[in-house]
């Protein structure tokens, strides 16, 4: 059972690494600029009322013991009550998290719709025109900042042409999907860039092994030799940096969710930003560190089961 | 007695680079017989391997075939679709390579890369998975069964050796064309393999080209054999008389450099000098700078490969002066059928 022994580690090596985060972000929160009840009570707050609200959010006490009671509220899986929505921070982040999960999820199917053909075709036409226009295509794309893209996207696809929704999710899946193609595709685009360099690389150096020559000097079909040689070898040397680009999508939430106006977590964590909110950053800060670090867990355990040479342990 | 299999007239693979041609096969030309093991002998990048490539259609780019005739069984190979190699591939040739590693797909079950090897579609998958086992067995892998599950990673060097000779027979070819099938091997293992591979195509009645840097694999393998140096072929005869009356001085050369030579008490004997540049080749016969029988026309002109003997060729045009050069070592000769 070395598979379980090790999935059982990584979920323990999981533990200290979550403790961290937990004193990032509260050391992080704290750093920044700009007395949370002062934020959110503005300049007509009387000094009373300022403290009354420091009281109710528990910031007259010292440092260690909001600390002390943040961590004691997660190890009672509580995170916290949001004194902006009134409302404890885990029915937010359930209410919002699905957004944000189908955002990642969409994209990371454009990501792979996109990246994969065009990663092949540049790969196998290395160094002539079609090669070179991809490169340079995907080069664009990774140079654009994400805001950016998603602005034009919205003018362009959402008020000239009217094709797409330009802010929300709507009310049923078909309308959550649709609306969630231009977002996704956004998000998409710099992994898509980064992924097709990536694959063009692992596909021209993996057409000139032998196993290649070897199964077509077996009389194999083109094919074949494309799913079963090429393709599969392509995605053992991917996965990594394909997750690792999931992970990072998801961060990225923050900034499609704000340009589209897309009520996931993303655009939660900004709005704790923005106004101080504790609970709400230190909630969502703490999931998002939980879905990275179980996608790193799910890469590793993924890349054992397409890389027979690697073994979990 | 014997019916020619395969005949190469003038082939010329050329690596075409934007600056220059590297001419790394030449005019090349030789037929081989059904049931004979023909080796293709030379240093490193005298263009054995690429005409081995060139036969099967595997010259990656920039490399091209640019001019000849591969014959097989009356077809010109050159000449026909993609379709129709693929079915000649596999079950009428088949090839062997060097590094039994990276010849294998690391993500591929062993199983998996030998039925999807049989070309036979009538197959059952059941039956596919006999013959795979028979295979395995074929070649020498102890307990096939319990090996059908394994990933190439899985072998050691020589075993996988086997496995890919074994993938190579699935469809029983007519010729193997082995591109050092020992070279990355131990002596010991070597050894194993060669008799394997001469036991197999005993067996199966196949013909090969062996295509090696190794005089004393040549010798234990090859009934008839080509010299070639720089993308051209010095010297074609049968293996005996290749060791036993060499008529050409590249070939003398190579003999006078083999380890034999010393343990019988000679010096080791170095070709001085290095290969030509093939992308920048001499006028006249490329081994010309290195060749102590070297005439003015020589670096002028590269000679013909003319018959001195009946299926004795050599491209020298001082074949005289070497008449009376005896073989340097006994010919080693072939293995006999035990």
């Amino acid at each position: 059972m070395n598979e379980l022994n090790y999935i059982i580690k990584r979920l323990l090596q999981i533990i200290p690494v979550l403790f961290c985060v937990t004193v990032l972000i509260f050391i992080m929160m704290r750093l920044i600029p700009g007395d949370p009840a002062l934020v959110m009570l503005g300049d007509k707050g009387s000094p009373e009322t300022i403290a009354a609200m420091r009281h109710q959010m528990g910031l007259d006490q010292s440092y260690l013991t909001q600390y002390w009671i943040f961590l004691n509220n997660l190890l009672h899986m509580n995170l916290g009550k949001s004194v902006y929505y009134n409302q404890p921070v885990s029915e937010l982040i359930q209410q919002k998290i699905l957004v944000t999960i189908t955002l990642t999820i969409v994209s990371t199917i454009l990501a792979i719709l996109i990246s994969f053909p065009l990663g092949y075709l540049s790969g196998i036409n290395r160094g002539n025109l079609k090669g070179q226009i991809i490169n340079a295509g995907s080069l664009v794309a990774v140079s654009l900042p994400s805001f950016w893209i998603g602005l034009l996207f919205l003018i362009l696809f959402g008020l000239k042409l009217g094709w797409f929704p330009i802010a929300g999710w709507g009310q049923t899946w078909p309308e959550h999907i649709y609306s969630m193609i231009l977002p996704g595709l956004t998000q998409a685009l710099a992994t898509c860039a980064l992924l097709i360099r990536n694959i063009q690389n692992s596909v021209s150096d993996i057409l000139k092994k032998d196993y290649v020559d070897f199964a077509y000097s077996k009389g194999l079909p083109r094919k074949i030799v494309r799913s079963r040689y090429i393709i599969k070898n392509v995605m053992v040397s991917t996965v990594t940096l394909f997750s690792m680009r999931i992970a990072y999508m998801l961060g990225g939430s923050v900034v499609i969710e704000t340009v589209f106006a897309l009520p996931g977590i993303g655009l939660l964590l900004l709005q704790g930003i923005l106004g101080r909110d504790y609970a709400i950053v230190q909630g969502t800060v703490f999931i998002f560190a939980v879905i990275v670090l179980a996608m790193n867990l799910f890469t590793d355990i993924s890349y054992s089961i397409l890389d027979p040479r690697v073994k979990l342990q | 007695m014997s019916n020619t299999i395969l005949e190469v007239i003038d082939l010329k693979t050329y690596y075409i680079e934007k600056n220059r041609v590297v001419k790394a096969v030449d005019g090349v030309s030789f037929s081989i017989n059904e049931e004979e093991t023909f080796g293709l002998v030379g240093e490193s990048g005298c263009g054995k391997s690429a005409t081995c490539r060139s036969l099967i259609g595997l010259v990656h780019k920039p490399g091209e075939i640019v001019n000849g005739c591969i014959n097989y069984k009356g077809t010109d190979l050159l000449k026909i679709s993609p379709k129709e190699l693929e079915k000649i591939r596999g079950s009428e040739m088949g090839m062997i390579f060097q590094e039994p590693m990276t010849a294998l797909n690391p993500v591929l079950k062993i199983k998996e890369q030998i039925m999807e090897s049989f070309k036979d579609k009538a197959l059952s998958k059941q039956q596919k998975y006999e013959k795979a086992i028979e295979l395995l067995r074929l070649v020498g892998i102890p307990s096939p069964e319990k090996r059908m599950e394994s990933f190439p990673h899985q072998f050691s060097g020589g075993m996988r050796q086997r496995v890919m000779i074994a993938i190579a027979l699935a469809s029983k070819p007519r010729l193997l064309l082995a591109d050092e099938p020992t070279t990355a091997l131990d002596v010991t293992i070597q050894d194993q393999i060669i008799k394997l591979l001469n036991d197999l195509k005993r067996e199966l009645k196949m013909s090969m080209i062996l295509v090696t840097h190794d005089l004393g694999v040549a010798a234990q393998m090859c009934d008839r054999m080509a010299v070639m140096y720089a993308g051209n072929i010095m010297e074609i005869t049968d293996a005996v008389t290749l060791f036993g009356s060499p008529r050409h001085p590249y070939t003398i050369g190579l003999l006078n450099s083999l380890a034999v030579n010393k343990e019988k008490g000679g010096k080791l004997q170095p070709i001085n000098g290095a290969p030509p540049d093939l992308s920048n080749m001499p006028e006249g016969c490329p081994f010309a700078p290195r060749c102590q029988y070297c005439e003015p026309l020589c670096e002028k002109q590269l000679p013909d490969l003319q018959e001195i003997e009946p299926g004795h060729l050599s491209r020298c045009r001082c074949v005289e002066k070497l008449a009376n050069i005896k073989g340097i070592i006994e010919p080693a000769g072939k293995e006999e059928p035990s």
